[in-house]
């Protein structure tokens, strides 16, 4: 009998306000304190609180052997603190029960594993530290932001000590080959890799309450009869959402809610195990070794990283931010950190790109008008950010 | 007097010249009355008597102004010819047109109505501008005997102005703020060049903003060049309404501030803009306003990798606009062509130096202003990086600049816009 592996990716960013030219060294508060606080209160609502109590509710009723998987990045976590503690309590509920696994991320859901080496190992260690103290655990599995991995990156955090990696099955990698095996680096064969199935995820995430779609609706018994059918080989579903899949893209009126109790119990019922990322690791042996030369992710359907380094406004901030490193790390203000921090989440690069026809226009709310308006007004704060920076050194 | 706008309700320099003007023409003994399509109810009365073209309701098919319905009925058609307006006013034009219209009846085969006018740059602007040449008519009817001159500014009130002169037999003379060479280059809208062509041999007297225009005038629209007269603009002081800007940065500031189209030559800015910081790297870089090339702008100033020194404001509107003068200490106005361009003045009363371009008609009558070619980024980053390096330079430019412009006065334009007055009085006669 096949095995699911379910992991949720939980993130939030945080919003910049519109932060003008006339700001620049006139004050130094970059951060929309009320639309955080509005986002993270009404995902909290919507998603975390209730799905977190319907998943401990399945651990109640199967015990050990439903195991699911979780990241949480350092800002998410930090908003819930602010605005939502309720939710942040709910996680460590779930972190108790023994039967939650938490994944290391990149604290800050940035881009560091393409732009620096040393800020990619800083950002992970942060996570790690995070997550030991808010939930008590030592993740042994890696998820890089929005699943970015190349062959370079694998062993980068093989280096680090993981034994396993969350990554896109992207089918321009893949070929012929199926995600529903374990792989391995191609650099450092000890790194297992799990590999998201992209199109039984997206019936969720995606075409769920899609009335348009030929399989609408989708019941339990159906999604359960595709993921055992003799159509779909191999040892493992990897079914890697983002977290927000649940109650918030998909709302509770769509009966996601429901559908997923009953796709448990049910594939419980037949035999289907649910384990977690470092279980499906440690117990099955890699097929083959994946190579990937250049970086993937599972944005867009080109599933490559061109939604954040597409452009040469992308490419102008990421560069001006990253080079602002050694200055920071210089002068080490703990608030000065912060804003390097929050100005690294990937999001901020996401909003300025000028991809057309992007799944992202549904997976990401765009708070801005314009991938230039979105280009302006971080500019703005990062040039206030390096003035601060440069009067400090 | 027929105007597009008026104080304090501006997209360009054409309500703020228009405002200067006639405040001067009231201390020349001038009485004014000035046609604006939307009066707001808060312009300026002092000097002249303001008239909403919205609150008169014009007559139509009525058999003295049908010959010039009838001419402008055609350009009805092309109504979304959109000259200043940006995207997203554009939209809200849309939106309101269709409340526009309002209290119209009919009495046999002439009706008898009034027309909302937007008084902007949307989406109607052609139906707009006919309808204002009903309204030319019908002021002159009922103002009949109580005005000698019909003044008009710029093409959109061309054929008010011809059709006032039509009703009344008085002579017309228009002003040239701005052609359609300036705002397209070499690629006129024809429509507009019509109306503007059609205005000028209609006239008795033509007025220019420099000699600049005056040039073109006489090449582009075969005005003979007796017909016309170039009257610079000035510039006013209100007062001496000091802005307290606080000043985040240290580092100096050069600021271009217009609309960013290829008429204000935006992109030669950046060129230079880019050249001094490889050179300079206290100074930072100000795009204040918004426009159909802002985006790709943008695109070049990431792309030259200096966008942590170069900064876009967006869309600044009054006060804004004295903080980002006060926050300046270089004003650069690079265009490609520009009949005056009265910014540079209010750059230089709120003492900045300022950088022009050859091509500009203030750059006529400013001694103290560097000029270059708008082409010439070299020069023009060579002037940028002078008056910032060098106090000497730039306090000069400051006090002398400051004189200069303090002895532009609009009353010695309206003195020589009523010689117009007279001499067009005369050649009617």
């Amino acid at each position: 009998m096949k095995t699911v592996c379910l992991y949720f990716q939980i993130h939030q960013p945080l919003r910049l306000r519109r932060y003008r030219f006339f700001d620049m060294g006139v004050n130094t508060d970059y951060l929309d304190e009320s639309l955080n606080r509005a986002n993270v209160r009404a995902v909290a609502e919507r998603c975390y609180i209730p799905m977190n109590n319907l998943l401990l509710s399945l651990i109640e009723r199967h015990g050990e052997a439903f195991k699911i998987g979780f990241s949480i990045s350092g800002f998410a976590v930090e908003l819930m603190k602010q605005y939502a503690p309720e939710a942040l309590d709910s996680f460590r509920r779930l972190a108790a029960t023994g039967c939650v696994e938490f994944v290391a991320e990149t604290y800050s859901h940035s881009l560091s594993s393409i732009t620096s080496q040393e800020e990619f190992k800083e950002e992970v260690a942060r996570d790690m530290a995070m997550i030991e103290r808010e939930f008590g655990q030592k993740p042994t599995t890696f998820r890089n932001t929005e699943m970015i991995y190349s062959d370079a990156i694998g062993a980068a955090v093989a280096d680090m000590g993981f034994t396993a990696m969350l990554t896109e099955g992207a089918k321009h990698i893949l070929g012929w080959k199926t995600p529903n095996y374990v792989y391995a680096n191609a650099v450092n064969p000890r790194l297992k890799l799990l590999l998201r199935n992209s199109s039984l995820c997206d019936d969720l995430r995606y075409r769920f309450s899609d009335k348009g779609w030929d399989n609408w609706p989708l019941s339990a018994d159906k999604y359960l009869q595709w993921i055992s059918s003799t159509d779909t080989p191999g040892d493992v579903i990897n079914l890697f959402l983002d977290y927000e899949t649940f109650g918030y893209h998909q709302g509770a009126e769509t009966g996601i809610f429901d559908f997923f109790v009953s796709f448990v119990d049910k594939a419980m019922h037949a035999g289907v195990a649910f384990e977690n990322p470092a279980k499906v690791a440690e117990r099955l042996q890699p097929v083959s070794v994946l190579h990937v030369p250049y970086p993937i992710s599972w944005t867009d359907e080109e599933r490559d990283i061109t939604a954040w380094f597409g452009n040469e406004l992308q490419n102008e901030a990421i560069g001006k931010l990253y080079a602002q490193r050694d200055k920071v790390y210089r002068i080490g203000d703990e608030n000065l950190m912060h804003v390097w921090r929050f100005l690294q989440i990937s999001n901020h690069f996401y909003y300025m790109s000028t991809k057309w026809f992007t799944q992202g226009t549904v997976a990401n709310v765009n708070p801005y008008g314009s991938p230039y308006e979105a280009f302006i007004n971080y500019m703005n704060v990062l040039s206030d950010f390096i003035r601060q920076l440069d009067e400090k050194a | 007097m027929f105007g597009w706008e008026f104080p304090p309700h501006i997209a360009g320099g054409l309500g703020t010249a228009c405002y200067g003007l006639t405040r001067g023409l009231a201390r020349a003994g001038v009485e004014v009355i000035f046609v604006v399509p939307k009066a707001y109810g808060d312009e300026d009365n002092r000097f002249v008597r303001v008239l909403n073209a919205s609150d008169i309701d014009a007559l139509y098919g009525d058999a003295v102004s049908g010959d010039i319905w009838e001419r402008v009925k055609f350009i009805t058609i092309d109504s979304n010819l959109v000259p200043y307006a940006t995207e997203e006013e554009l939209q809200k034009e849309r939106e309101e047109e269709t409340t526009r219209k309002s209290g119209s009846y009919t009495k046999g085969d002439v009706w008898r109505e009034r027309y909302n006018f937007s008084g902007k740059y949307g989406a109607n602007l052609m139906e707009e501008v006919a309808r204002f040449a009903m309204i030319g008519a019908e002021v002159a009817r009922r103002l009949e005997g109580k005005f000698d001159v019909i003044h008009a500014h710029d093409w959109l009130t061309y054929y008010a102005g011809m059709a006032a002169k039509n009703v009344s037999g008085k002579p017309l003379v228009v002003h040239i703020h701005a052609t359609e060479y300036d705002r397209s280059g070499e690629n006129v809208n024809s429509v507009v060049y019509n109306i503007e062509k059609a205005g000028m041999s209609a006239a008795d007297r033509v007025i220019a903003v420099s000699h600049l225009t005056e040039r073109i005038v006489v090449e582009r629209y075969g005005i003979p060049a007796e017909k016309v007269t170039a009257v610079h603009n000035a510039v006013r002081f209100a007062g001496n309404d000091h802005i307290d800007a606080k000043r985040g940065v240290n580092d100096k500031i050069i600021t271009f501030l217009g609309r960013i189209t290829f008429q204000k030559g935006p992109e030669y800015f950046v060129e230079a803009a880019a050249k001094v910081l490889k050179r300079v790297p206290n100074v930072r870089f100000v795009m204040a306003g918004s426009g159909d090339m802002l985006n790709s702008i943008i695109r070049r100033v990431a792309k030259l990798g200096i966008a942590d020194r170069f900064h876009f404001t967006g869309f600044l509107r009054g006060e804004e606009v004295q903080r980002m003068f006060a926050l300046s200490d270089v004003y650069v106005m690079p265009s490609v062509s520009e009949p005056f361009g009265i910014s540079p003045l209010e750059a230089m009363k709120s003492n900045v130096p300022v950088i022009i371009s050859k091509q500009s008609g203030v750059a006529e009558v400013l001694n103290y202003a560097i000029k270059v070619d708008y082409w010439d980024i070299d020069a023009l980053a060579d002037a940028m990086y002078g008056l910032i390096k060098y106090p000497a330079l730039s306090d000069m430019f400051i006090t002398k600049g400051q004189e200069e412009v303090t002895a532009m006065k609009w009353n010695n334009a309206a003195l020589k816009v009523v010689d117009v007055y007279k001499d067009a009085l005369n050649a009617a006669r």
